[in-house]
């Protein structure tokens, strides 16, 4: 049984994302039989290439992806250069990780209810500062050149990035090669960057790749912060799928496989920049340029990275504050009053989506976190660790852009269940909460120390008691955190959740993006905290229950 | 003994009855026969799908659900969605995907493009059941002619009117002292107040009538848009729109370079100070606002004086809908004049009715006449004309033809 159970992952990974991919070409090319597509054709390509400002649209989600990824990449790679081992980076590493947790629709709110110019930044500094009493007429949130959209992606990858770096770094020596280089004279950002880089980068580079993927085909945070003169493609494409002109449907799925081209076209120049930037790296360790006169890229870094994590904490905090509000004028800093009326109000329609989202969310994180722990003990068993190539279909969930298949799986669920399932929704969930919660566990996994199973097979253990009373005990910590990361995937799913699901099982996020649409900030501050609340309480159960069971296991706390 | 033993059979086959006509879905409800209609939605749940975006109309939803469940059994879902076409495209890929009975949408709020779209697709209850309401006879079908007629489709008894909706203007006159009172006018205060007046990025359904309703006052003859658009020259037709636009984007919030993307962050940007001035498919919508502390209470309502663009919004039953009588008896229940006028109540949601308020039973009619419409509400008299809706196709064009010029 066990034996099959890696086999079993995948299918439950790949299946439905290449089931998605042909469901939505077929239409493409005009094949959908109810609506009388019988003839393949190209025309709907056509239509889609000559669309207005469909080549704008396909651009701003090139480079948004591209300089999202870079951006946040070098944020998190120039910190742990100049920073790592240092108390300061210690309290940053604590003040950006919960914020990995914000679901990136409640980050995207909170960002965009700080910084428009009728925002609360604004709010705060006038009229004293500024002089106004009335908001300018400045073009911040939604601007054509999508910057308020990568600062809110670029705000949110970068915890992201800091972890799986984080977790890369014991096994690149970074210290020593951080000794070594500044003993050679070298600036920290510089020894770094020659010394550890290539091998950090080496092990993150998926989720490098996983981030750059998702940026070139985001639509929550599109939709709340980026352009909409045109949209970035992906909105267009909800666009396209939503409209009630029918047709319009084999132009979504022709849609759909531009949007697959420019997250390929994405990754394409990508991966070409790796090999320029390695030649120019070969170069620059050659040269052999100490640049110790670091200090103030050291200390922008720093800023940056402080300004980008604080704007997400304000972000929510300005949620909480309009949540309570009453009529709130500006440029008043606090609203002209307070009241629980909102809260009272939506408490009542609260309870549906709440069940739903816990229902879903504990579900596809315990299938999901009980098939990683029998993939990983099969691993154990067998000896064979996952070849890097299994360990790129992992990934091929969240490389594949979410648009391009969740509608080709829409038909597919449908045609399999009759109708819409709350079993359908959970397995789409798994889809994106496994490699998650399979990158989250394997690393402490296999880092655990084999000597401990060698020492209970020699007292005449079996593997299964071995594996309940002896691994999974010891690395409860890791599995609860496993789990908490899935379930934080799974309360952020928008798309699978309203595709799949028919818009029969409400969620927080999906209540809370419904309700966007009526642009009540009181409102949208309720679910977008409740949103970026329930992680909270995954991650604090996975810290406190280790904390309270092993409480007289001195040994067993350090493994958090 | 002999009656219990009569009444206890009497019941199992009424109860077996019941049963199969439960099974039966082969045949759709008679609303013509609505004790039968009745009996059949006894205990089943209908999923609307309803636009979620306004927690008012959320809440009047949720209380039809508990009066229907109390009176008639059945269960209410409201679907929360964000977008209607994406019902429409729901309803087609279960139709893609072969599913003809038991379908997942039992009722939608809807109307224009996407009616006329379900219509020409065959995705509605095909019989014409909406005219055999039993309170459809309060419905005022001659003084609200675009109850039978939605965007100048006729309904065919395919959808149930559910209320009316006309546009109106407003504004904070604790900030503006002068309002604009035509389209020309528009644009002269927007070229004197630079960067405060915007409207909803189209397709949004109220930025598609701000662009129809400029297209009313500036168009030769405004009778062409009563026909399908293959009948004109869309071009000639629209030029003076297009031309008007292009004078007043300039002048307008962001440069016309963003657009807010519906009424309700319009209405958060007046409300922000950001606009002066905001419009609502709804003659309530700023007593509401005010209400609920999302407007301040000096805002006031006003209309153009060449009138303003009116219509009706209903609901309509899929071709595939599960639970097809309970659909009905909730279309009838909100029709009916007691619910009618709860809805009219600006304190609950102010959406006008579609009723001939004098057809009406006495105790409603009395309570219609007394109804406060609240502070910012203009008079039914004060309204003005209402000027009907273009024909859908006219809509579509307008949409496509404005993303290409300003969309992109």
């Amino acid at each position: 049984m066990l034996k099959h159970i890696p086999a079993l992952t995948l299918f439950i990974l790949i299946g439905p994302v290449l089931a998605g991919l042909l469901g939505a070409l077929l239409p493409a090319f005009g094949i959908l039989p109810t609506l009388g597509g019988t003839e393949a054709t190209v025309a709907y390509f056509a239509e889609v290439l000559t669309t207005p400002g469909v080549m704008r649209s396909s651009c701003i989600s090139l480079l948004v992806g591209l300089l999202t990824t870079a951006i946040s990449l070098s944020i998190v790679m120039t910190l742990i250069a100049g920073w790592q081992g240092t108390r300061f980076f210690k309290a940053l590493q604590s003040l950006l990780s919960p914020l990995l947790s914000v679901p990136h629709a409640a980050a995207a709110f909170g960002l965009a209810f700080l910084i428009a110019p009728s925002g609360w930044l604004m709010r705060l500094f006038s009229p004293w500062a500024t002089g106004l009493s009335r908001p300018p007429d400045w073009l911040i949130v939604n601007d054509p050149m999508a910057l308020s959209m990568m600062a809110g992606l670029i705000a949110k990858e970068v915890p992201f990035l800091l972890l799986v770096a984080l977790a890369a770094l014991p096994q690149s020596d970074a210290r020593q090669k951080a000794n070594l280089a500044s003993t050679l004279g070298y600036g920290p950002i510089a020894g770094f960057y020659k010394t550890t880089f290539p091998l950090v980068y080496r092990q993150i580079r998926l989720p490098v790749l996983a981030v750059l993927a998702y940026a070139t085909s985001v639509v929550d945070v599109a939709i709340i912060l980026g352009p909409t003169t045109p949209p970035p493609l992906s909105v267009r494409l909800l666009q396209w799928m939503n409209d009630p002109e029918i047709t319009e449907r084999f132009k979504a799925s022709a849609g759909a496989q531009l949007q697959l081209c420019v997250t390929a076209c994405a990754l394409v120049v990508w991966l070409l920049s790796e090999r320029v930037i390695r030649q120019f790296g070969f170069k620059s360790v050659v040269k052999g340029k100490r640049h110790f006169a670091d200090e103030t890229i050291r200390k922008t870094i720093a800023l940056l990275a402080i300004l980008s994590s604080a704007m997400v904490l304000a972000g929510i905090a300005t949620l909480g504050i309009w949540s309570f509000a009453g009529f709130w004028r500006f440029p008043n800093a606090l609203p002209n009053s307070f009241t629980l009326d909102i809260w009272a109000r939506q408490g009542m329609g609260l309870e549906t989506p709440m069940q739903n989202t816990l229902l879903i969310g504990i579900t596809a994180t315990l299938i999901a976190v009980t098939l990683t722990l029998a993939c990983l003990e099969q691993e154990a068993r067998s000896g064979k660790t996952a070849t890097s190539r299994a360990l790129l279909l992992l990934y091929v969930p969240l490389i594949v852009p979410q648009v391009s298949f969740l509608f080709g799986l829409e038909i597919l669920a449908l045609q399999l269940g009759g109708k819409a399932h709350i079993t359908s929704v959970v397995l789409t969930h798994v889809i994106f909460v496994l490699p998650y919660a399979y990158l989250s566990l394997a690393d402490p996994w296999r880092a655990w120390d084999k000597r401990y199973a060698a020492v209970a097979f020699g007292m005449g253990h079996g593997p299964n008691t071995v594996f309940w009373r002896v691994r999974v005990p010891m690395l409860l910590s890791a599995i609860l955190t496993a789990s908490a990361v899935g379930f934080a995937v799974s309360i952020g799913q928008y798309l699978a959740t309203l595709l799949i699901g028919g818009g029969r099982f409400p969620t927080i996020t999906t209540e809370a993006v419904a309700l966007a649409s009526g642009g009540d900030r009181r409102v949208i501050g309720v679910y977008a905290l409740i949103q970026a609340l329930l992680p909270f309480i995954g991650f604090g159960l996975a810290l406190f229950v280790p904390a309270i069971l092993y409480r007289n296991r001195r040994a067993l706390k350090a493994t958090a | 003994m002999l009656k219990t033993l009569f009444r206890a059979t009497f019941a199992g086959l009424l109860a077996l009855g019941t049963a199969y006509a439960n099974d039966d879905k082969m045949s759709d409800p008679n609303p013509g026969d609505w004790p039968s209609v009745l009996e059949k939605a006894n205990g089943q749940t209908v999923y609307w799908h309803a636009w979620g975006g306004e927690p008012r109309i959320n809440d009047y939803i949720a209380w039809a659900g508990r009066q229907i469940k109390e009176r008639h059994g059945v269960e209410l879902v409201h679907v929360k969605v964000s977008d209607t076409g994406s019902v429409v495209s729901q309803v087609l890929a279960e139709k893609t995907a072969g599913t003809m009975s038991g379908g997942s949408v039992d009722l939608i709020w809807i109307n224009g493009e996407n009616f006329a779209a379900m219509k020409r697709e065959s995705l509605l209850l095909s019989q014409s059941w909406a005219n055999a309401l039993p309170n459809f006879q309060f419905v005022d079908v001659t003084g609200k002619p675009t109850v039978i007629n939605d965007f100048t489709v006729p309904t065919d008894g395919l959808e149930a009117p559910w209320g009316m909706a006309q546009l109106v203007f407003y504004y904070d006159t604790a900030i503006t002292k002068q309002v604009p009172v035509s389209m020309v006018s528009l644009l002269e205060w927007a070229q004197s107040n630079p960067g405060r007046f915007s409207y909803p990025q189209p397709p949004d359904y109220v930025g598609s009538t701000f662009l129809k309703q400029a297209l009313y006052e500036l168009v030769e003859d405004p009778t062409v848009l009563q026909k399908p658009l293959e009948d004109a020259d869309f071009k000639t037709v629209t030029q003076p729109l297009f031309s008007y636009l292009d004078d007043l984007h300039p002048h307008m919030w962001r440069k016309a370079r963003a657009f807010p993307q519906n009424t309700a962050s319009l209405r958060q940007l007046v409300a922000d100070g950001e606009l002066e001035i905001g419009f609502a498919f709804n003659p309530a919508a700023a007593s509401n606002a005010i209400e609920n502390n999302e407007l301040p209470d000096t805002v006031r309502s006003f209309v153009l004086e060449e009138g303003t663009i009116g219509n009706t919004h209903f609901v309509a039953i899929p071709f595939n809908a599960n639970a097809k009588a309970g659909a009905m008896v909730l279309a009838d229940f909100l029709m009916s004049p007691e619910a009618q006028l709860r809805k009219q109540d600006p304190t609950v949601w102010g959406d006008p009715t579609v009723l001939d308020v004098t057809k009406t039973p006495a105790k409603e009619r009395v309570a219609f006449d007394k109804l406060d419409l609240g502070i910012a509400t203009l008079k039914p008299s004060e309204l003005g004309i209402v000027l009907p809706e273009p024909h859908p196709s006219w809509m579509v064009e307008l949409e496509k033809a404005w993303l290409s010029r300003y969309g992109v």
